[in-house]
This record gives structure tokens, C-alpha cells and sequence, in this order.
């Protein structure tokens, strides 16, 4: 059985199908990149994953447990995190308080517990934070610790969003466009940082990104989707080979 | 300039950052613990408004300060805490007994109203909440049996360990204290923990809240119970404070003065709440010392660039009466409320933190570090 399984999976709007009957499966430790055209269904089908949208119809599968009808916030807990492309951080908070939001699913105290701050919540607090302090160690954000998101430049938040997706310890990360709005020097360090994700904290990558210089780079394997379907699966040389992906990129 | 050099994490966590605080506060402390005794019985009564009003303005800052759900319903909470204690004192229920039960039951009632609130957002919610108010306010009049109607509630003295605290007494005064002490220590404890985190994640982008593994509906649910259960507890000391109580003190009015003591004060911190609830109970005494004595003065300013007497005294009428028009003092709320909008949305305390920094930079200050940034992208597709 694969470690994450998507099964005739379909989002359809009034009779828009931006995914439509999509099966495709992730193995355990590799990374899996989505490409294809604006508007192919890329997002779409993260958000399905993420619960932010409810399938029309088909499965998702993970780690051999029926995830369709679990909650976004569920999703979480099971160990499946995700970046934003657009961006979804909390701009009116620090880097810091960003990233321990993102330790919300492994925090266990109550609430009265919290309200008199006993020594139990001090304890996680710290222990929270010294997760978080590895991340940030992780992906270099030192210097902007106890800065306000709101002031960062967009290339910092980027790698933000990729830290607090790190913070909840995910089994599964997904990457929504990471290298969008980077530029070159960004984009290098963003395919390490990815590789890494694999080699060095073992966890499991599907990516969607345009950029083909970092999928190259960085992918085991690589889905094409055009129109809401899979025009090729394979290795990114094989996938971009491919004569249907030849033709939805090029129009041939 | 100070410069703090951070060794254990949990200097981040500690409520005093740094010894100045200690020092700071404990002058504060110091002041509000012999003021009852050398304050004129006058100020006194005030203070205990601040703190009745600062109470309530940490409860909606929690709302919607920090978990960013817009309520103006907040004069109905404090009704239910005020009328919840009236009721039980007639059966003779000790104090802290119908203290606590108020409190928890204004936290169930804001629980069931955080629920239909879920599916609400912005300008939606506000007016769900005024909704409830005069549900609320409506149900005060009519059910009689409970609440006497219109005709109000009287509220005795409150007794305590079998002794009467009276309403001016220094021992109302701290209880008032120490209540809205409490709930400034149980605000920051929150705010320092997971719960305090996901509230605020909550406001600035539920979608990625959501992601995070925070449940966005549960804890919006709790934030309000929790806003409403402080609210109860003021309005308990409400209640005993003005020691009579009647649905048309709890109008929208009130709930509007509640959103103005966040707004002016600062809707980020509970200094801003005690800021807020300052401007609010002294701007009544100051209108009406405006309203005495500005009518003379300008008349005595005019007579001495050379206005005969009839003149100055026609002057003086006629700023009397536009003085005392009706509806003065909504106008003037009004005014400040935009202007603090426009110019300081961060309120008093934001003011206040900027004029800190600019001492504590001194000369370095750059009058664009507070200048408002665009914010760069933010997805509203997903909501």
C-alpha cells in the first residue's frame, strides 16, 4: 500500500471540472512534484488534500486511513502540513509566535491550566520552544526572531511559511508553489532546504511549483496535470518528454 | 537605550521582561493600594468605574482584539452577571457563590451565542450581536417575575464573612482591584499559551489556523465564553456598585462606550483596556466641567478684546445653549472615535509605546519605523 493515495479524486464547480477523476499515490521519504499550466488544478487539488475544499467525489488515503471526511483541522494533526502560495501568515504577529502556532497540534494543557500559567504549561512552553528555535536554526531565520511579519520582506516570509509548516513535525509537507516571487539565490537555497526535508528530517514532500530548474533538481518524481487531468506520470525527464506535456505547454 | 541580552528562553516567556517593569508596576500598585485612603471620596467612586470598565475591556479585547470577532452586544453580558447576582442575593446566596455562578452563567450564554456567530464574519457578526443585545434587553423588561421589568432591581449592600462592604467602602474599592487584577494576569497567562496563540491566529488568517491543526470553531466558541464570563464578573461588581439595576442601563449605548475604551485604549493590550476605561468614565465630569465654566470664559475672553456687556452676555447664552444641546455628547464620541481611527489606530497605548521608543532611541529615533506598511498579499479566497 502507498503511504499517501489519492483515488478518482474530483472537484467540479457548477460544470467547471478542475480536477477531475485524478488517482495518484506518494511514497513514503519521496518528493512529489505537480506541474502543469495555470489553471490545471494544481491548488485545487491541495486544497482537497487540506480539507479547505470538499471533494466531489473520490478517496484520499493516509498511511492506509480514510482522510476524506476528517477536518481541516484533523489533517493537521495526522501530520500533514502545508505552505501557502499566496502567503497566509499571521501579519500581526512575530516570527515567533507564528512558528509556536504551528506547535498548536502537539500542545496537550488545558485551559484553566493555561489561564493560571502553572508550571505544567511553562514546562511544554519551553519544550515548544526549543522545537521551534531548531526550525529557525534549520532554515537560518535567526536575525528576524522577534520581528512583526507585517515587516519582512516577501522572500523571509516565504521560508516563514515553510518554518511553521516544519513546527507542527510533519510527516507530510506540502509545498504550494515554494520558489514563487523568489529570486535565483532564494530559489537555490529553497532546493536545498527541500532536499534536506527528505535526507535530514526524513519527511515526505508533495510539491506543486513552475519553476522546472527546481523540480529538476529536486523531485523523485513528477505528475503533469492539464485541465483537471493527469496527461504523464515518471521521472521529471520522462515527464517532460512527454508528448501530451510537450503539447499543453507549448500549444502544439 | 537598554539592550537585552536573552540567556534562556524562558526570558521570552516571563510576564516582566525586565527589572524596570518590577519597578514600574510596583509604584502603580503602590499608588492604587493608598489611594482609597488620600483620594477624595469622588475619585475613589471613579476609580472603581475604571476598574469595572477595564474589566470589561479585557474581556472584549479578548473577543475582539485578539481573536478579531466584533461584538457590540457586551452591555447584554453585563447585564446578565448584574441581574444574576441581584436575583440570587434576594435568597440570601453568599457572595462568592453568586460571583462565580454569574460569571459561569454569562459564559454559557456567550458560548450559545458564539455558535450561530461562527458562520459570521465582519459587519454579519456586529450586527448578530446587537441582535442578541436587545433580545437580551427585551427579556429584562418583560419577565417580570425575575427581573421586575422596567421598574429595576435593587441591589443591597454586599456581605462578605457575614460583615457589610459598603459600595464606597475601601474594601469595594480593592475587591474591584483585585477582580480586575486577576483578570489582566489571567489575560496574559492566556496569551503567553497555546490557547492565547490560536485566538490570535484565529484573527489573522483562519485559513492557515486551520492548517496548524487549530479547531478555528472551537476556539472562536471559547473566546467568546471566555470574553463573556468576564464580562459577567463586572457586571456583578456593576450591580453592587450602582446598587440599583433596570434594562434600560444595559442599551446599545453602553455597548458602544465598551467598543470605544478598546478602540481609544489600544485593542492589543490590557494597558490599552485601562487606558480606554480612564478617557471613558472621565470624559463625563469633563464635558459637564466644559459645559459650566467654558460659557463664561469665552464671554470674559470677549469682554476683554472689547465686547460690551450685552454682547458678552449674549455670547455666553448662546455657547451655553449650544453646550447643553441634546445628543452633544454622541456627537463628540463620534468625532473621537474616527479621529482615533485615522490617526491613532493603535490608541492610547500605541501612542504611548511610540513616545517610549522615541526616548529610548533618543537621537536616533526615525519617524518611519510606525509608519504603516501595505500589506503585501493576503488571500481572501479561501475565507
Amino acid at each position: 500500500m502507498s503511504y499517501f493515495r489519492a483515488e478518482n479524486l474530483s472537484l467540479h464547480f457548477g460544470g467547471l471540472k478542475a480536477v477531475d477523476a485524478v488517482s495518484f499515490a506518494v511514497e513514503k521519504g519521496e518528493i512529489l512534484s505537480i506541474i502543469g499550466p495555470n489553471g490545471a488544478g494544481k491548488s485545487s487539488i491541495f486544497n482537497l488534500v487540506s480539507r479547505i475544499y470538499n471533494p466531489t467525489s473520490g478517496r484520499i488515503f493516509f498511511e492506509d486511513q480514510d482522510i476524506t471526511e476528517e477536518p481541516a483541522f484533523g489533517i493537521a494533526k495526522l501530520g500533514i502540513a502545508r505552505t501557502f502560495q499566496n502567503i497566509e501568515l499571521f501579519e500581526n504577529a512575530t516570527l515567533l509566535s507564528n512558528l509556536l502556532v504551528g506547535r498548536h497540534r502537539h500542545s496537550t494543557t488545558q485551559l484553566w491550566q493555561e489561564l493560571l500559567f502553572l508550571p505544567s504549561v511553562k514546562a511544554n512552553e519551553k519544550i515548544h520552544r526549543r522545537r521551534v528555535e531548531q526550525v529557525i536554526e534549520f532554515l537560518d531565520l535567526e536575525p528576524y526572531r522577534d520581528k512583526l511579519i507585517s515587516g519582512l520582506p516577501y522572500g523571509v516570509r516565504k521560508v516563514i511559511e515553510l518554518a511553521r509548516a516544519l513546527c507542527t513535525e510533519p510527516k507530510l509537507i506540502l509545498l504550494d508553489e515554494p520558489s514563487s516571487g523568489l529570486n535565483v539565490e532564494e530559489t537555490d537555497d529553497m532546493s536545498f532546504w527541500i532536499r534536506d526535508l527528505k535526507t535530514e528530517l526524513g519527511i515526505t514532500v508533495l510539491m506543486v511549483e513552475h519553476d522546472m530548474t527546481l523540480v529538476n533538481r529536486v523531485s523523485d518524481r513528477v505528475i503533469a496535470l492539464n485541465y483537471g487531468k493527469v496527461l504523464a506520470m515518471g521521472s521529471p525527464a520522462e515527464v517532460q518528454r512527454h508528448p501530451d506535456v510537450v503539447a499543453a505547454y507549448l500549444g502544439a | 537605550m537598554r539592550f537585552m541580552f536573552k540567556t534562556d528562553y524562558e526570558d521570552d516567556i516571563k510576564l516582566f521582561p525586565h527589572g524596570g517593569y518590577i519597578v514600574t508596576y510596583g509604584v502603580l500598585l503602590a499608588f492604587l493600594v493608598v489611594a482609597p485612603f488620600i483620594l477624595s471620596s469622588y475619585l475613589v467612586s471613579q476609580l472603581v468605574f475604571v476598574f469595572i470598565y477595564a474589566t470589561v475591556g479585557v474581556g472584549l479585547m479578548i473577543l475582539t482584539g485578539f481573536t478579531g470577532q466584533a461584538s457590540l452586544g457586551h452591555a447584554a453580558f453585563l447585564a446578565i452577571g448584574a441581574y444574576t447576582a441581584a436575583y440570587l442575593q434576594q435568597y440570601n446566596v453568599p457572595f462568592p457563590v453568586y460571583f462565580l455562578a454569574a460569571g459561569l452563567l454569562t459564559g454559557v450564554v456567550g458560548a450559545m451565542v458564539g455558535f450561530p456567530a461562527l458562520r459570521l464574519q465582519g459587519i454579519y457578526l456586529v450586527i448578530a450581536t446587537i441582535s442578541f443585545a436587545f433580545i437580551i434587553e427585551e427579556i429584562l423588561a418583560r419577565w417580570e417575575s425575575v427581573t421586575h421589568g422596567n421598574e429595576g432591581m435593587r441591589v443591597k449592600a454586599l456581605q462578605f464573612l457575614g460583615t457589610a462592604v459598603s459600595r464606597d467602602s475601601p474594601s469595594f474599592y480593592f475587591l474591584c482591584l483585585a477582580v480586575l487584577t486577576l483578570t489582566i494576569v489571567g489575560t496574559l497567562n492566556l496569551l503567553r499559551s497555546p490557547t492565547g496563540r490560536a485566538f490570535v491566529a484565529i484573527r489573522d488568517s483562519e485559513t492557515a489556523a486551520r492548517s496548524m491543526g487549530v479547531n478555528v470553531s472551537l476556539y472562536k466558541v471559547k473566546s467568546f465564553a471566555i470574553s463573556a464570563a468576564i464580562t459577567g464578573f463586572a457586571g456583578v461588581l456593576f450591580a453592587h456598585k450602582l446598587s440599583f439595576i433596570s434594562p434600560e442601563m444595559f442599551t446599545l449605548q453602553l455597548s458602544i462606550e465598551f467598543i470605544i475604551v478598546i478602540l481609544i485604549g489600544g485593542a492589543f493590550s490590557p494597558h490599552g483596556a485601562v487606558l480606554g476605561a480612564i478617557f471613558i468614565v472621565m470624559i463625563d465630569p469633563f464635558l459637564t466641567y466644559l459645559k459650566d465654566d467654558v460659557p463664561g470664559m469665552i464671554a470674559a475672553v470677549a469682554a476683554t478684546f472689547g465686547a460690551g456687556a450685552a454682547t458678552a452676555a449674549k455670547i455666553q447664552a448662546n455657547v451655553a445653549a449650544f453646550a447643553s444641546a441634546n445628543g452633544l455628547k454622541g456627537a463628540i464620541y463620534g468625532i473621537i472615535i474616527v479621529l482615533f481611527v485615522l490617526f491613532e489606530p493603535l490608541g492610547l497605548y500605541g501612542r504611548w509605546l511610540k513616545i517610549k521608543l522615541f526616548f529610548q532611541l533618543f537621537p536616533l529615533y526615525k519617524r518611519a519605523t510606525f509608519k504603516r506598511q501595505k500589506i503585501y498579499v493576503k488571500s481572501e479566497r479561501n475565507r
